[in-house]
């Protein structure tokens, strides 16, 4: 390589170098950001239960839906962190409910759509993503298997408080994870997320088959 | 349509009624199902008898005005519909918006028949009970543009911004479950129960999945527009209601289509 050709590679470096930096967060993504933010607080409208304060973003959805999901690290662990303090623990100390239950909620996908009506339970939508019971073969795949997940594990108080967690707010241990915050966002009781936690971990619950 | 083909369709039409409510007991993947079907119907899906009826309405005098949509300009001239619908959503001088179909239609509807805006809003999607006009126009506009490859532009500057509003509503996420359109639509080879996903962030995924709507939804006995697809994804979404032919609506199917340029347009489908 000749000096002329090494100066050409020097020039378009920097020159990429200059585009690159005026288009990532411009000015223009800026002002499409807020154009974006002000025509769904406009076209959106009262339904049903479905009102249209539902568009306004919280912290931790405005951050996930800017970056794609994708948080850079420290804003990811000061968002979890936030998160987890929000998590109300039950008082009894005690996580695991009946799994007979939690199997029924696991499979009602209602809830909280403009069609369902205020005094309708919301189902806990798990078989809508996961694969729990053996047994119930219509599963989503949008989050893992959950088949034996109990049995993989010792049930400990530990895990039971885990998973319970995890069920009341999952973006405590994944700021941007597709799972709604069941406890968090009122969709499901203390109660009904301790029966799902024994759907998890009870020895006779189906999703530990023997 | 001749009346074999006729007879042979209501005869399929019962069929996929039984076969709706054995679905319930069996496990075969809703995808592997609706392909047994689009087999036996191969040469004719439901949705023609929508298409007939936009047809007709196209061309049929109608409103305070008593005129046909012969005139309207859906961006290939007036009257033109050849074609039309493989370059839509598009800048349009005449109202200085991006619009799609439905909202062009509206614009056609309103401005050549002189039919109130809010007459056509207020129901805009077909019911068991009622068949919407604007849907049945839709689906005759779509079916003109069968076989044509998908030319979106994003050349003019609103074209432009469309696109990316559009491309920002794909991810964001809101409501009392976090959903964004991504939240489903962003993962290869994922489904929500036995329902396969596309994932609109693969070409040929999103290719596949655009050209094929509007559609016939079996399970609803309905043909389905492009709007109502998306409406009925915000409401699975848990969101507020989109309000028919928005500019949010609008600009989301703009990034939707972008998606699909190349592809062929083969609609209306048949689905589920």
């Amino acid at each position: 390589m000749n000096a002329k050709q090494l100066f050409g590679i020097a020039v378009s470096v920097c020159l990429a170098s200059v585009t690159f930096s005026a288009q990532a967060g411009s000015k223009d993504d800026k002002k499409l950001d807020a154009k974006t933010v002000e025509i769904i607080k406009r076209d959106f409208r009262d339904k049903g239960i479905a009102k249209a304060d539902r568009v306004n973003q919280d912290e931790l959805q405005a951050a996930c839906s800017k970056y794609k999901d994708e948080l850079p690290d420290k804003l990811k662990a000061k968002l979890e962190a936030a998160q987890a303090k929000e998590i109300k623990w039950p008082a009894d100390g005690n996580f695991m409910g009946d799994w007979k239950a939690g199997e029924k909620l696991a499979q009602s996908g209602k809830g909280m759509t403009w069609s369902d009506k205020a005094e309708d339970p919301a189902g806990g939508n798990c078989y809508n993503c996961h694969r729990l019971s053996a047994k119930e073969i219509a599963y989503g795949t949008i989050g893992p298997s959950l088949l034996n997940y109990g049995k993989k594990r010792a049930a400990k108080e530990e895990l039971q408080r885990s998973v319970y967690g995890h069920i009341y707010n999952a973006k405590a241990y994944n700021a941007c994870a597709n799972m709604p915050r069941f406890g968090h966002m009122g969709i499901l009781s203390e109660a009904q997320i301790k029966d799902l936690v024994a759907l998890l971990l009870d020895p006779e619950s189906p999703v530990n088959p023997k | 349509m001749n009346t074999g083909k006729l007879t042979k369709m209501i005869l399929v039409l019962a069929l996929a009624a039984s076969g709706t409510a054995q679905a319930a007991d069996t496990a075969a993947s809703d995808s592997d199902k609706i392909e047994q079907y689009r087999e036996m119907i191969s040469d004719g899906n439901p949705a023609d008898f929508d298409e007939m009826r936009g047809e007709e309405l196209w061309k049929k005098a109608g409103g305070p005005n008593q005129a046909s949509l012969e005139k309207c300009d859906l961006g290939k001239g007036p009257g033109v519909v050849k074609g039309a619908y493989a370059a839509l959503p598009r800048y349009f001088k005449d109202t200085k918006m991006v619009q799609d179909l439905e909202s062009r239609l509206l614009t056609c509807m309103t401005t050549l028949q002189g039919i109130p805006e809010a007459d056509i809003t207020a129901k805009p999607f077909a019911s068991d009970k009622k068949a919407s006009d604007i849907s049945s126009l839709a689906s005759y506009v779509v079916g003109q543009s069968k076989g044509i490859k998908m030319a979106v532009s994003t050349k003019h500057p609103k074209e432009k911004e469309a696109y990316e509003i559009g491309k920002r509503i794909f991810f964001y996420r809101a409501g009392p479950y976090d959903f964004a359109c991504s939240t489903c639509h962003a993962t290869s080879d994922t489904r929500i129960r036995m329902q396969d996903l596309p994932n609109f962030q693969v070409k040929a995924d999103a290719q596949a999945a655009y050209v094929s709507w509007p559609a016939y939804r079996v399970s609803q006995g309905l043909t389905r527009s492009f709007q109502w697809r998306l409406n009925d994804c915000f409401r699975q979404q848990r969101f507020p209601e989109p309000k028919f032919a928005s500019e949010a609506t609008v600009a989301l199917t703009m990034y939707l289509a972008v998606s699909a340029n190349g592809a062929e347009y083969a609609g209306p489908g048949l689905k589920r």
